[in-house]
């Protein structure tokens, strides 16, 4: 699996490349700007991209915004992005184009190897990693509105469906069985008014009504 | 007794030979040219010529108000260095009238000071003038009739003979004496008036001062609270860009050790694992540090979105409601972030509470924050420091912080913090 790092801490840079080659990856480049990292994407044509939030040279939102410029251009490259701060409005952001391939995390989950591997992986094969501090703060947006009328244990299930989960992942982090998990789902769908259809679809229109709250 | 030793006292400051009689007779008398320049300088041009026709007269009548114009600032800091050099008396400048071009003054007739100066040397200062005259006229008047019986023998021989009128003599002689008595009452009088009509016509008006030195304070107030709010960024930006970077990548690397490295002895892998959560541990101390000071995400994104951060941290239901627009400076918005982020944490650890109200909203001038919870109440902001410190924080930009907080509950914690600095 080839992927680009945008990351302007060399130290940090030095660090994701010996993980990543460690653990199978190919690192295609890295780079410690914004416009280097679109280069190297539209050049290496990477299956995901590791970028750090803020770089040279505002150091603010810099890495979100060319996140959302390689949506545009190459949509089939997920994106992986890192920040010191999580922030709800890039992730909705970053996710109203689409759900798949997107990953926000802090950037202190790097620390939990096997944790941060994982999701990398799940952002690569086209599933969605948000941090819970993310989902936090998307619970806490959403106070009056459908999502009102699930039950605790459902705002559980769907806020781990956020954060790019399969089922058996939800009902290991929830430890229950896989079956009250589907129970839980099919609740929220219920709840949600989602009309039926292909399971997977639905499960990207719950965490987009999630998302957004309002629609 | 006391009221005779006083009116001793008084009579021997008063004394044509004290240093104090001297002093305001010199002062008097200095005041004389310039406080009868305003008139001089007025009539001057009409002394070299006097038309009689309307427009000249008009003409001359505007030259001469201009030179008086033009005067009344070298004049005003003459009197300024005589009451200095003569009295010790310090008349501070006037910012409004003597700063920048001489012209500058002229700018604005409707000027206040402009008018008290006109005042003091146009009214006020001919009439110290006369009395400034007057003591001259006491002083020299007296030393001439005071010495009146020994002008038998220095006056030449042929003129009229005092002598023969001892009873003149000893008249002009009484009078003499009597003037020089008078000369310093007269003299301690006119500088007691003019050093009046100075202070408060030469110098700042008052409330004016008091205004202006509040204006300067609460400048120098702002510019040390947001020096401090810089600094804070400072530091969360070296942390940021330093330490907190070093961290990830030391806590990365011994990931990276505990689940690649095969065949560590057990010990030593006791040791990195140790070493690992450490390390996420201090990171995880660090983000909790860096928080508190000054987060990137209030600067980056404002208000809303860095209290929905903490909001999200809390382990309680919050209810958020922010309306923050348009942005006040980023000190204000420090503080009211502040404030919600203590008074959060002081919810947690104290009220007991299931749910808390957190609304951060903007009324014209004024940023209004509540958080209310509805827990066991009884805060006491005199007891514990972090109400003391929060309180203070919100002084500092002119804020009122309120807290109600009865025993059994509920707690509200208001503040409103001015926008408008």
């Amino acid at each position: 699996m080839r992927v680009v790092i945008a990351e302007d801490s060399v130290l940090l840079r030095a660090g994701l490349i010996k993980l990543l080659e460690t653990s199978g990856f190919e690192v295609a480049a890295a780079v410690g700007e914004a416009e280097g990292l679109l280069a190297a994407v539209r050049e290496h044509r990477p299956d995901a991209a590791i970028v750090d939030v803020r770089m040279p040279p505002g150091f603010t939102d810099e890495g979100v915004r060319a996140a959302l410029v390689m949506r545009r251009e190459s949509p089939e490259v997920a994106v992986l992005l890192l920040s010191q701060y999580v922030e709800e409005r890039y992730a909705a952001d970053l996710l109203s184009t689409s759900t798949s391939g997107i990953g926000y995390l802090l950037k202190d989950r790097v620390a939990d190897v096997s944790v941060f591997l994982d999701a990398l992986r799940r952002v690569a094969s086209g599933g969605t990693a948000l941090d819970p501090e993310v989902v936090a703060q998307l619970l806490l947006r959403r106070h009056r509105d459908p999502l009102d009328r699930l039950t605790p244990r459902e705002r559980e299930v769907l806020a781990l469906m956020a954060e790019g989960r399969s089922n058996a992942g939800i009902a290991a982090a929830l430890v229950v069985s896989e079956s009250a998990v589907a129970k839980h789902i099919n609740n929220i769908f219920a709840k949600l008014d989602l009309p039926h259809a292909e399971g997977d679809h639905r499960r990207v229109l719950a965490v987009l009504r999630f998302l957004d709250g309002e629609s | 007794m006391a009221s005779i030793s006083a009116a001793t006292r008084r009579a021997r400051a008063h004394a044509p030979w004290s240093s104090a009689a001297w002093r305001d007779t010199a002062f008097v008398a200095s005041g004389v040219p310039l406080q009868s320049a305003g008139w001089l300088i007025v009539g001057a041009l009409w002394t070299a010529w006097t038309p009689v026709k309307v427009l000249p007269v008009l003409v001359l009548t505007g030259a001469s108000v201009m030179l008086l114009l033009l005067a009344l600032r070298p004049l005003t800091s003459w009197q300024r260095e005589r009451c200095w050099a003569l009295l010790g008396l310090r008349v501070p400048r006037m910012p409004g009238f003597e700063d920048g071009r001489p012209w500058d003054a002229l700018r604005d007739l409707r000027s206040p000071e402009l008018w008290r100066v006109l005042q003091y040397h146009l009214v006020v200062g001919p009439f110290l003038a006369v009395g400034g005259l007057a003591v001259i006229a006491a002083w020299a008047g007296g030393l001439v009739f005071a010495v009146s019986g020994l002008y038998a023998w220095a006056l030449p021989p042929g003129g009229p003979d005092l002598a023969e009128h001892p009873r003149r003599v000893v008249l002009l002689t009484a009078i003499g004496v009597l003037l020089l008595a008078a000369a310093p009452w007269v003299a301690a009088a006119v500088r007691r008036v003019d050093a009046r009509a100075v202070a408060s016509l030469l110098g700042p008006d008052r409330a004016k001062e008091l205004q202006r030195r509040v204006d300067d304070l609460a400048e120098k107030r702002a510019s040390v609270v947001d020096a401090a709010d810089i600094e804070r960024r400072r530091i969360e930006r070296d942390l940021h860009d330093g330490a907190q970077q070093r961290l990830v990548a030391l806590a990365l690397n011994l990931g990276l050790a505990r689940e690649t490295l095969a065949g560590v002895p057990d010990d030593a892998m006791r040791v990195i694992v140790e070493a690992h959560e450490e390390a996420k541990e201090a990171l995880s101390e660090l983000r909790t540090l860096i928080r508190g000071l000054h987060p990137a995400v209030l600067e980056d994104r404002g208000l809303d979105a860095a209290l929905s951060g903490i909001a999200a941290r809390v382990p309680l239901p919050v209810r958020l409601r922010v309306e923050a627009e348009p942005r006040a400076s980023s000190t204000v918005e420090a503080v009211a972030y502040f404030v919600v982020s203590e008074a959060l944490t002081n919810v947690v650890k104290h009220a007991r509470a299931n749910e808390v109200d957190v609304a951060v909203l903007r009324r014209g001038d004024t940023l209004r924050v509540r958080v209310s919870d509805d827990g066991v109440g009884g805060a006491d902001p005199s007891a514990g420091t972090g109400l003391t410190g929060l309180a203070r924080r919100v002084r500092s930009v002119d804020g009122t912080f309120r807290i109600a907080s009865p025993a059994g509950g509920p707690t509200t914690v208001t503040v409103e913090l001015p926008c408008a600095l």
